[in-house]
């Protein structure tokens, strides 16, 4: 396209192509540059405040609902969450306790056993006692009526053998007096 | 066209920084008319698209959870957003789509002016000038409608001694019509100058002693180009709020 005849289309280019001074003053090129930046200007208003921005608008008003109504719920399970724990923890003491309870009772009730078995063993252990005691108690009054038969016999004899005629109530009685000094 | 003009020069060092900022038509090869589509037209149509690539399709899914382009998208929106309503107020909000507009346009113009051989719409006085004086006269507009003949008031400066008024007020009136072509002028010649230079560090390349040199130059000053194309964008979309703020609270 570029002929010999190229530089001549406007007074702001030399013959051989370039600038005369500077191009931005060139009057014959401003209408030019005007209408088309007109035409840019209107098309661009037109496009950001038809559709651009209020798109963008809608788009930024939702994420900040998005933002909040996710910041409200995080709250919400940050709480049931502490509900949670302060149930559990509820729970736990709650069977702690009981489990105390439990033990106690059941310390109780060994206890009393206890006692009860050791009462009776007590009991058992004194009936026997006394029993014992009552045949020891048998065992020396026999003896000691033995001891007596005994020695009445052996006094009559002695008496007998010593020559006198010996009273039988009379020998008794002093061999009861005897014994009843000796044992004291 | 730039063959013809490297065959006029052989070899030697070629400097045409200004050549990147011609307008020339891209279908045919007539006088530039006010309707002909023109590289002007081709680049400013692709900063369109590329606004809704980025604003529409990247955000068709309206995700909750954003993809990666949705969010750049939204950053981009949260931006803006956040500095009309820090520096202008929140009543200033529904003015946020224009502002939103000029950020957006401004912002890919001159990052699609970053790519090699393309077309830089913001380096051009024009279509600064439109921007600014649209500002301008929208802003001051709607400080009349808004407070009436009170507007007026940003210009009687009441804090300060009597005497002292009028004089400020010359000079408050004069910085106010000032801010136009402060505004205009700021952005186009950041643009202008970072590409004028990237081309004369290109030119260099031709010498081969300081090629690596002249390389290394393009690679730092296109770093600071691509700060500079956010930077622009940012300054002239605050410094419209600023001027928002102004014509609706006169006062102060």
């Amino acid at each position: 396209m570029a002929t010999e005849t190229t530089g001549t289309a406007s007074a702001c280019v030399g013959p051989d192509g370039s600038a005369i001074g500077m191009p931005q003053l060139c009057a014959d090129w401003m209408p030019n540059q005007i209408f088309w930046l007109l035409i840019a200007l209107i098309a661009i208003y037109f496009v950001l405040s038809r559709i651009a921005l209020p798109r963008i608008a809608t788009v930024l008003a939702e994420r900040q609902g998005t933002i909040t109504n996710d910041l409200a719920a995080a709250e919400d399970l940050k709480q049931k969450a502490v509900e949670a724990e302060e149930a559990y923890n509820k729970a736990l003491a709650d069977a702690r306790a009981e489990a105390h309870e439990i033990i106690a009772k059941n310390k109780a009730e060994m206890q009393a056993e206890l006692d009860k078995a050791i009462a009776k063993a007590d009991a058992e252990i004194a009936a026997k006692a006394a029993e014992s005691e009552k045949a020891i108690a048998e065992i020396r009054a026999s003896a000691v009526q033995s001891v007596e038969a005994v020695a009445k016999d052996t006094a009559g004899s002695i008496v007998a053998a010593v020559g006198g005629q010996a009273d039988d109530a009379a020998v008794a009685a002093a061999v009861d007096a005897q014994i009843k000094g000796g044992m004291t | 066209m730039a063959t013809e003009a490297n065959g006029h020069s052989e070899g030697g060092l070629v400097f045409h920084p200004m050549d990147q900022f011609i307008v020339k038509p891209l279908f045919g090869d007539g006088a530039v008319g006010m309707f002909t589509f023109t590289n002007v037209a081709l680049w400013l149509l692709l900063a369109v698209a590329c606004v809704i690539a980025l604003m529409v399709l990247g955000t068709s899914k309206r995700a909750t959870v954003p993809t990666r382009v949705q969010s750049i998208a939204e950053l981009a929106y949260g931006f803006v957003y956040k500095m009309v309503e820090d520096v202008t107020g929140k009543d200033a909000v529904k003015y946020f789509p224009y502002i939103f507009t000029l950020f957006m346009f401004i912002a890919f113009s001159n990052f699609l002016a970053l790519i090699p051989t393309s077309f830089s719409p913001t380096s051009h006085i024009a279509v600064t000038a439109i921007l600014g004086f649209g500002v301008f006269i929208a802003v001051t507009a709607l400080g009349f409608i808004k407070n009436g003949a009170s507007f007026l008031g940003l210009f009687w400066v009441s804090s300060a001694p009597l005497a002292l008024r009028p004089i400020l007020a010359v000079i408050e009136l004069i910085s106010y019509f000032v801010r136009p072509v402060s505004h205009s002028i700021r952005l186009a010649g950041n643009i202008m100058a970072g590409h004028a230079v990237l081309k004369v560090f290109a030119g260099f390349a031709a010498i081969t002693a300081v090629a690596p040199l002249s390389i290394l130059g393009i690679t730092a000053i296109y770093a600071l180009e691509v700060l500079v194309a956010f930077i622009q964008a940012y300054v002239f979309t605050i410094l419209t709020c600023v001027y928002l703020k102004d014509a609706l609270h006169p006062s102060h």
